[in-house]
Formats: C-alpha cells, sequence, structure tokens
C-alpha cells in the first residue's frame, strides 16, 4: 500500500505547468527581483537595478468556503480574491491597498482591522515558492490545523523575498461577519473605549478622535454601541481614512505614552502597537544574536544573494 | 495521567537503544553539577530510565544526565558544556508528548528538563500578555489568570499537566482552539537558548517586529531548534456568554456532516468535538455526565461572546443538526452542566486506560467536508486489521484523533496496530489531509513525510534546522526523516556508544 503513495507529493508539485514555468523563468543564476503592485516597493531596501524583474503567475486556482480555504497564485490582485470571497460571504486577514497576494504575504503587514480579521502570518496555511536554485517548494499544507514540520509559511510571511519567490498560497478565510459599523467620538480616553467592547474589530486614536468598528450580529454591535456610551458620545460614522506615512511598531501599552513631538500626526492602533505617523519611527534593529540567525537564515535559502538582491526584512529602520 | 498512557512499547532500531549501568561519575556530570548544583543534576539509572520514555508508545531512548535548571543562564551553561563535549541535549517539559519527541535518542543525551522553571513571571495588561517561564502547567496558567477575567486559549486534553514549553515546542492545540487559533498565534515573544548557548528574544511585543518571524518557526519546531526558557502568551478575555449544545446522532456520518455544515453556514463555534459510541460508552461510565450511551455520535459544540449572538449561533447550530437528522439536541442549562460535559471530553483518553489494556493514539486532519467517509474507512481498517478503533476528535477543524484499543499480550498485535496506523496515515492524505495537526511528527511520523513533501520540501526544511542548530544537536533524530538529515545522524554517533563505560 505505502509504495503507490511515495510519490504522491512529489505529483502535485512537478504537474502544475504554471509552477513549472515560473520556476524556469527564476532560473538558477543571476540576480532576480519579483514585482507585485508596487504599492510597498520600497519596503526594507532598494531592489539592486543589474536585477532581472519576473511576476509571479495570476489567478485563483480553488476556492473551497465551506472548508474556509481558497488557493491562489501570487500574482492575484488582493481586491480580486476579496471580490471572490464576498460572493461567497467570506474575506480574508490580507490588507487590500492596490497589491497582489504575494505582495501582501511577503510583505506580512496586517490590515488595520487586524482585531477582527486576524493576522497575515496566521492566515497562510501554505505556501509554493521558487527557491534560489529555481526549484518549487512546497511548506504547510491545506488543512485549517498542520503540525507538520518545520512552519515555511511563518518563514515566508514578512521575508520580502529573500528567501524565496511566491508563486502560489493557500489562505486561510472566515465568514464577513453580519455587521460592520465604526462608531467615532472626540476627546474620549481611546483605552477605556477599548476595554468596554469585547473583541472589537479595530480601534483607532489620532489625538483627539476615537474610532471603533464593532463586528458580529446586528444585536450585539447594538449593545455594544450602547455600552461605549458609557465612555463617550460616540456616533456612526464612515470608515476612518488612515494616512499612509510611516508605520511604527509599538508595544500596545506604548501607546499611552505617544509623544506628538515625534510622531508629528498619527493614527495609531489601539490595543495592537501599529502607529501612522508623519515622521518615521527612532531606528531599531536586530539583536546581534537573532542576526546572525538571520544572516545563516539568508545564505542557507539563498547562498548566492541572488534573490531580491537590495531587500533585507531585517534591515534597521 | 501520564502513567496510564506508558502502555504500548515498541521499538526503534536497536542500534539506536542503550543500556543504563552503574558507573562513575563522568565528567561531564561533574561540569553540570558544577554549573547548576548537586541536586539539580541527576545521573542514577532510575532517573535515566524514567527519562528515556515520554507519554508515546515508542521505545529505544537512552538519557544521560537529567538537568532541572532553574534559569535561562543556566540553560546556557548546559548547552556550552554539551557543545564542549559534543553531546546532543533533549529538552523535556512534562513529557506528555503523544509523538515521542522528548525521547532521548542516540548517545546518551543530556536531557533539560524544564519543571522547575514554573513561575508566572509578570502579567502586563497593558499589552494584554503574560511573560511565563516554559515550566508553568498550562492549567496553572489559566487558572492563574481567571481571576483577571483572562485565560490561556490553547486548552490541549492534557492541560493538566503539560507544560507551556511543550505547548510551544510542539505548537499544541486543544478543542477551544476552532475558533482561537493553536498556540502559534497565542505566542508573542520567547526568550530561547540556541544550541551554542546564546540567549535570544525572538518575535517581541510591539505589533510587526522586525526581521523574518523566527518566533512564527520556532514555535512547533518539537525542540530540534533550541530550548525555550521564556515565553510571552496573548491573554484572551473570556467571553461573557457561552452556550453548550449536545447534539445526538444515529450515525456518525451525520454528526460529521452537521460539523461542517455549520462551517460551511458561516458559523465558526469556539468548539465542535466528536465522539463516537463505543468511546461515549467509556466516558459515560466513567464520569457519569449524562452523554447518550445509545447514540452512534455525539457532538459536543460550544459558541461564546455576547448573550444574544451566542442565542443565534447555538440556534444555528441545533437547526442544522436536526437538518442531518439529529435525535436530540441539549442545551446545557449551566455553568455546572457545561462543565460536566467537558470533563467527559478532556478525560476520555482517561477513561479509555480504564478499560483498555493498550492504546495507541493517532492524530490526523482532514478537510472536514471528507471527515465522513474518512472515518468510514477508518472502521474498514480497523476490520481489517483486527484491532478495536475507537474515535474522539476536534472535529470543527478536522482533526481525527482515531484511538486503536488492543491487548499488547496478543501475539502479532503490535504489527497489526502499526498496520492500521499507517493506513489511517495514508486514507488521510489520500483525503488531501495532512500528517499531524497537533501531536508533531517526533518519532512517530518521520518516515511518513516524504508521503507528504518532496525532496526539494524537506532539503528546505532542514536548511530552517540548520540555521538555528548547525550540528544538529538540539534533539537530534526528531522530525526530519533520517536521510535528509546526514547531521543529525552524525550527532547521534558522535559519542561511541560505551562513552559512559
Ligand atoms: C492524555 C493526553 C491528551 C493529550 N491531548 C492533547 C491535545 O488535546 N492537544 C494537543 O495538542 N496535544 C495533546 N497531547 C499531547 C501533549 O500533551 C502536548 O503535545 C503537550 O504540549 C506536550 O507538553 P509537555 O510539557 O508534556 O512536553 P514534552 O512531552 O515534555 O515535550 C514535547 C516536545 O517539546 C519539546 N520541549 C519541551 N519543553 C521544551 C522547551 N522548554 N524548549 C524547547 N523544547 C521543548 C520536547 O523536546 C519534545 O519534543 C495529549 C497528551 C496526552 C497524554
Amino acid at each position: 500500500m505505502a509504495g503507490d503513495h511515495d510519490t504522491a507529493a512529489a505529483t502535485l508539485v512537478s504537474h502544475d505547468p504554471v509552477l513549472a514555468d515560473f520556476a524556469a523563468e527564476v532560473g538558477s543564476d543571476g540576480p532576480v527581483g519579483i514585482e507585485g503592485g508596487r504599492t510597498r516597493w520600497l519596503e526594507g531596501g532598494v531592489l539592486d537595478p543589474d536585477a532581472r524583474l519576473v511576476r509571479a503567475p495570476v489567478g485563483i486556482v480553488d476556492y473551497v468556503p465551506e472548508e474556509m480555504i481558497v488557493t491562489v497564485r501570487a500574482g492575484t490582485p488582493v481586491a480580486d480574491v476579496h471580490a471572490a470571497l464576498a460572493e461567497r460571504g467570506q474575506r480574508s486577514a490580507l490588507p487590500e491597498r492596490g497589491g497582489t497576494v504575494g505582495g501582501a504575504v511577503a510583505v506580512g503587514q496586517n490590515d488595520v482591522s487586524v482585531l477582527g480579521r486576524g493576522t497575515v502570518r496566521s492566515a497562510v496555511l501554505q505556501v509554493r515558492y521558487v527557491s534560489a536554485e529555481g526549484r518549487v517548494v512546497n511548506g504547510g499544507g491545506p488543512t485549517v490545523k498542520n503540525v507538520t514540520g518545520f512552519d515555511l509559511p511563518r518563514l515566508m510571511v514578512g521575508s520580502l523575498g529573500t528567501l524565496g519567490f511566491l508563486a502560489e498560497v493557500i489562505l486561510r478565510t472566515n465568514p464577513m461577519p453580519a455587521v460592520s459599523t465604526w462608531y467615532r467620538a472626540d476627546d474620549v480616553d481611546p483605552f477605556a473605549a477599548h476595554r468596554q467592547v469585547l473583541a472589537p474589530s479595530a480601534v483607532l486614536y489620532d489625538g483627539t478622535t476615537t474610532s471603533i468598528l464593532l463586528e458580529g450580529h446586528g444585536v450585539d454591535v447594538d449593545h455594544q454601541a450602547a455600552a461605549l456610551q458609557q465612555v463617550g458620545a460616540f456616533v456612526q460614522c464612515d470608515q476612518p481614512v488612515v494616512p499612509e506615512g510611516h508605520r511604527w511598531s509599538l508595544a500596545p501599552a506604548e501607546l499611552a505614552r505617544l509623544d506628538r513631538h515625534e510622531t508629528s500626526d498619527f493614527v495609531a492602533l489601539i490595543g495592537v502597537g501599529t502607529v501612522f505617523a508623519d515622521k518615521p519611527q527612532p531606528s531599531r534593529s536586530l539583536s546581534a544574536g537573532v542576526q546572525i540567525i538571520h544572516d545563516r537564515m539568508k545564505s542557507n535559502f539563498d547562498p548566492t544573494g541572488r534573490l531580491n538582491p537590495g531587500r533585507n526584512p531585517g534591515a534597521p529602520r | 495521567m501520564v502513567g496510564s498512557l506508558q502502555r504500548l512499547r515498541s521499538h526503534l532500531p536497536g542500534s539506536l537503544a542503550g543500556t543504563s549501568q552503574l558507573r562513575d561519575v563522568h565528567p561531564i556530570t561533574v561540569e553540570l553539577r558544577a554549573a547548576l548544583s548537586e541536586d539539580r543534576v541527576r545521573d542514577d539509572g532510575a532517573h535515566r530510565s524514567l527519562m528515556s520514555h515520554d507519554a508515546s508508545v515508542f521505545d529505544g531512548g537512552n538519557s544521560g544526565p537529567v538537568c532541572y535548571p532553574v534559569s535561562a543562564d543556566e540553560v546556557a551553561a548546559i548547552m556550552k558544556i554539551a557543545e564542549r563535549h559534543r553531546r546532543a541535549v533533549v529538552p523535556r517539559g512534562a513529557g506528555t508528548g503523544l509523538a515521542g519527541g522528548a525521547i532521548p535518542l542516540g548517545a546518551e543525551p543530556i536531557v533539560v528538563a524544564v519543571t522547575k522553571m514554573n513561575r508566572v513571571l509578570d502579567i502586563d495588561e497593558g499589552n494584554e500578555i503574560a511573560w511565563v517561564e516554559p515550566g508553568v502547567i498550562n492549567l496553572d496558567l489559566t487558572n492563574h489568570l481567571k481571576p483577571m477575567g483572562f485565560h490561556f486559549a490553547p486548552d490541549p486534553s492534557s492541560q493538566q499537566v503539560c507544560t507551556i514549553g511543550g505547548n510551544v515546542a510542539n505548537n499544541s492545540g486543544g478543542p477551544h482552539c476552532l475558533a482561537y487559533g493553536v498556540t502559534n498565534a497565542h505566542i508573542v515573544a520567547l526568550e530561547v537558548v540556541t544550541p551554542s548557548g546564546e540567549i535570544l528574544e525572538l518575535g517581541g511585543l510591539d505589533a510587526e517586529p522586525l526581521g523574518l518571524d523566527l518566533r512564527g518557526v520556532f514555535v512547533g519546531s518539537e525542540g530540534t531548534l533550541g530550548i525555550t526558557t521564556k515565553v510571552a502568551v496573548k491573554l484572551t478575555r473570556n467571553r461573557p456568554a457561552v452556550r453548550t449544545l449536545l447534539l445526538s446522532f444515529s450515525s456518525v456520518r451525520d454528526a460529521a456532516n452537521t460539523v461542517s455544515g455549520v462551517i460551511a453556514a458561516g458559523v465558526v463555534p469556539a468548539a465542535m468535538e466528536v465522539m463516537d459510541q463505543p468511546i461515549t460508552v467509556a466516558v459515560e461510565n466513567y464520569v457519569h455526565a449524562g452523554y447518550p450511551t445509545d447514540a452512534a455520535a455525539v457532538l459536543l459544540a460550544e459558541v461564546d461572546g455576547l448573550d444574544d449572538g451566542v442565542d443565534i449561533d447555538a440556534e444555528r447550530i441545533r437547526s442544522i443538526g436536526l437538518e442531518n437528522h439529529a435525535t436530540d439536541v441539549r442545551l446545557a442549562a449551566d455553568d455546572s452542566e457545561r462543565a460536566l460535559l467537558w470533563k467527559g471530553r478532556k478525560t476520555a483518553f482517561g477513561a479509555i486506560a480504564q478499560i483498555a489494556p493498550d492504546y495507541y493514539l493517532h492524530d490526523t486532519v482532514v478537510p472536514r467536508s471528507a471527515l465522513a467517509d474518512v472515518l468510514e474507512e477508518i472502521y474498514a481498517i480497523a476490520d481489517r486489521n483486527d484491532v478495536l478503533i475507537m474515535n474522539v476528535f476536534h472535529a470543527g477543524d478536522g482533526n481525527l484523533h482515531p484511538l486503536i484499543i488492543f491487548d499488547g499480550r496478543q501475539p502479532g498485535v503490535l504489527d497489526r496496530v502499526h498496520q492500521a496506523g499507517a493506513e489511517i496515515i495514508t486514507a488521510s492524505l489520500d483525503a488531501g489531509g495532512v500528517l499531524s495537526g497537533e501531536h508533531g511528527i517526533g518519532v512517530e511520523k518521520q518516515k511518513f513525510m516524504e508521503r507528504m513533501f518532496t525532496a526539494d520540501d524537506l532539503d528546505h526544511q532542514n536548511r530552517v534546522r540548520q540555521s538555528f542548530d548547525p550540528g544538529c544537536r538540539s534533539n537530534p533524530g526528531k522530525v526530519m526523516p533520517m536521510g535528509h538529515s546526514c547531521a543529525d545522524i552524525q550527532a547521534l554517533r558522535a559519542v561511541p556508544r560505551d562513552v559512559w563505560g
């Protein structure tokens, strides 16, 4: 019985001509870069101009709403995936900012409503990527729960295409809540507002206005909105505009000490720690010990440094 | 609990097995005692023999000295001593792992048991995390957090004994991980000691820590990348409203179809657990929770959140159950009835231990929509191999736990048990599933890794391992199939067998 299955995994990958073509295009030598929607093009450094550019394949391969998973080529625009999911009342954790699925996963930044949608790193169940040797590599698996071997999907999230070029991913999807409503109030304690409600999908604070996204069953949202009145005069509003600017990464508790002199104008995600600010975050860098592991990871995955040269997910920012 | 699980003992290749004998105090032990203390480095035969096993069915462990460090500095010192002597190191929590992850393989590796590092260090409500040491027991943490209105979401059935460090290493799950996610979703940062003795912090409390997600890779690495010495776990707020339903069915298929129907309807309950009739009967006789013993299968479903919403969701589950021919739907009237139902589910393995001479608990995942078919195949596998299989599983995420019951004294039974296990794995993979949902690979499923991954895939997993542990000295011989991890083989052979003589 066993013998029949020895080649099952191998067949899965090599028989997909789209992935094979993409692997051939990436090849196995010379500097090469990958472009998605160029919406986060400068993240982690400037691509070496000598790098030949490739694009990942495009298209939704398989969508199984009742399994809450979608298999999608990395070059597919996030908006297209979300449109397909919306038709079946679902969504994903990927931020929708004009880019591609591969770009969103490689950059790894979460959506503004990460508290409701979940993190990108938890949403990627399986990755298929082209290695520096031009081989198609598969990590993770198609089920929502899986602890089979080392977690290559997590490694790929946020790796900026420096360890492999994403060709296809399986994403976890989630049911769209019955109701999604934003509320806002001025001059209230955003931390008190956050504590007042159970599991809000987003709490934004810009120094004056607190905006809260409540999602779920209509009755629950109404009750939570009523409870918010104990903190301030919250009223229903449109989704607030979040300035792109510089993206800071702080611990949630540090938001209480935000100093407008450092940030200039800002919008902070309460309970998360992300801040969108006019000024850049004071520089942060990896510890020496973590840097060593980073360097080994890069040289083990891409010994000649040919993948996305110039980019470095661990570069001081 | 653990003792009752150490039943079936199969054998790893004989070349890895060893014997402990009386001996002089070895220089390594002397050094370890100097770094820790006399009483926290154990080198007696009884102790080594104990540490050569875990709750899995696998034998072949060969423990060297056993260390009980109390700080990361001590763990680092152990790593450095081990490196100097080219000796492997095996991290260990409570030893409840079911895939043999904590079994020390090869030439008497140093076992590092973190059970004395068991303090909750800091509860940081501002950041909604707690810093804990790896030896903290899972349920102790949740009980500790309760008065503050929080809990630690992953709740393995072994939660009364297993450690947070073990949960991190195995990326453990539990009934309530359906809505909340398994351990990896609840770990914000880790302090780890690398095999070369560096103390590192991976991840961070900030929203999007700089660099590669090394924290995410470390979780689930089964002790092969180093030793966790401190963990920042996410605090999950307790939900004000909970509804628990018990649905009875006259076929396992109806129960399985209800589970996929609920998910397809866009309801993600906190938990959905199924038990088939034989195990329900065993559980009912053990805890008297009021489980129906005449049903072919029962589904325990729980929703939590706010009062009105949970009523809506509970009603949806009830009606989907009825559409799938549920013969009875019961809503737990109060917290004590809910607690009793859960006690039944969580002590299912204990109940079996009371009635069966031996058992072997499997763990695979299949797409939810394939649950009914795969279960049918599993019953056929039981018949074919003349073993009894009971099923109690995390149905909501398709995570099967076939429990093979047998009498180890029967000649030839072990072969049939392992054959049935292999067939279960094949059936799960054929249905589009994966090898393990929560127990990990350990030594149990190494040989099946090639069924799910190509040589290139395994080569890349090995590159992760090599990046943390180039000498392959942390828990060698685990996870990766042997042929794909040459350095592991070296580590296992580095010290001659009779070195302690
Ligand atoms: C009755 C029973 C029910 C169970 N139910 C579940 C369940 O519902 N869900 C589930 O997921 N599992 C379950 N398990 C399996 C097991 O309890 C979990 O895998 C648990 O997380 C292991 O924790 P431990 O402390 O016992 O780890 P151990 O068994 O001691 O070790 C497990 C692995 O972790 C490594 N390790 C331990 N501590 C560290 C550390 N500090 N640093 C690095 N590596 C370390 C070890 O080397 C080993 O590879 C069950 C087991 C039993 C016996």
